[in-house]
């Protein structure tokens, strides 16, 4: 059976870098990017999309509330 | 690519942020404990749709500013004497949901007489303590809570028991007074234990609604610049160092 497919976004402009998200990630999908954000961070991103599975972890734990979390149900983005 | 974008659609949105919480950006530091807390206590508002009826006691400390972010009725007290004017509160008002919000330096500290009294007293209030063993706003002093050996502003040697004493256990403490319904200690370091704090936050405003008396949400807590580590370090360190001497779980639930 294939696994849900999840997706985030995070808010970039909103993103302190503090790399929180990149810990509690259960399938290693997000990094913190070479770039900077206007305030000076390395905001998160996706750097391994494919793997996410929508769990939310990043989402709920993030401090300053900057990912969103998106899941569809395995099969349904084929 | 193209599958991202047809996963990213309304009806798959399983995580957003709520709107109890306003738009600005938090004043703390990247990776603060207090982000996330204010983050589920919104939350907790959301889901029990108390957002019109809700009053928060701000401290002083980082969370000073609380009243930026978070979009209820506030009031802020003098350093220690949210438990105080909580109780002030809640007794004009006692249809409102009141909560205070304290870090360890104004709980355990310098409010340490509102603190004990408000809770033998069994007021009808929640309070919610974040514990991160120093004093961060004012620049990484000691506090009461500061672990044998830790290093700090006023300590760089470390602190000393025989000089300044054991920290204190204040919930352990509050949990043997008769007023307080719910004492617990939580963290929001990891998903699951940020999953447990907010079904603590909850259960602490469900007392409340049921007159049960007094309860206290204790989170023990970072502060990366205080502790001089990133903030991935320091949630490790928090895990190796803090969590034997503030073990988590619940101290008293009646």
């Amino acid at each position: 059976m294939a696994k849900a497919k999840g997706a985030i976004v995070v808010e970039k402009a909103r993103c302190k870098g503090c790399g929180v998200c990149t810990t509690v990630c259960p399938t290693k999908v997000i990094e913190l990017a070479a770039e900077v954000n206007g305030k000076g961070y390395h905001y998160a991103y996706m750097a391994n999309p494919d793997a996410c599975i929508g769990c939310s972890n990043c989402g709920i734990i993030c401090p300053d509330t900057c990912i969103t979390v998106y899941r569809a149900k395995a099969g349904a983005t084929a | 690519m193209s599958e991202i974008n047809s996963i990213i659609k309304p009806e798959n949105l399983i995580y957003k942020r709520t709107e109890v919480l306003s738009d600005n950006d938090l004043s703390y530091c990247p990776g603060c404990g207090h982000g996330t807390v204010h983050k589920l206590i919104a939350e907790v508002i959301e889901e029990m749709d108390i957002q019109d009826t809700t009053i928060g006691i701000a401290p002083v400390g980082c969370s000073v500013l609380a009243y930026n972010f978070l979009e209820i009725d506030w009031q802020q007290a003098a350093h220690g004497r949210a438990p105080a004017l909580a109780t002030a509160v809640k007794r004009l008002m006692p249809e409102k949901n009141v909560f205070s919000y304290q870090g360890d330096g104004d709980l355990a500290a310098i409010g340490t007489a509102e603190t004990i009294h408000a809770c033998n007293r069994g007021e009808n209030i929640v309070m919610i303590f974040i514990n991160n063993g120093i004093y961060g706003m004012t620049g990484g002093q000691m506090a009461p809570t500061t672990l044998p050996g830790m290093a700090a502003s006023t300590c760089p040697a470390g602190r000393d028991v025989s000089h300044d004493g054991e920290p204190i256990k204040i919930s352990e403490i509050l949990a043997q007074l008769p007023g307080t319904c719910y004492v617990t200690r939580q963290s929001v370091h990891t998903a699951a234990n940020v999953r447990k704090t907010k079904k603590a936050l909850r259960k602490a405003f469900e007392n409340q609604q049921a007159n049960k008396g007094t309860s206290l949400v204790e989170v023990v807590s970072n502060c990366n610049s205080g502790w001089k580590m990133t903030p991935i370090k320091a949630n490790e360190w928090m895990e190796e160092n803090m969590f034997p001497y503030y073990p988590l779980g619940d101290i008293k639930s009646e």
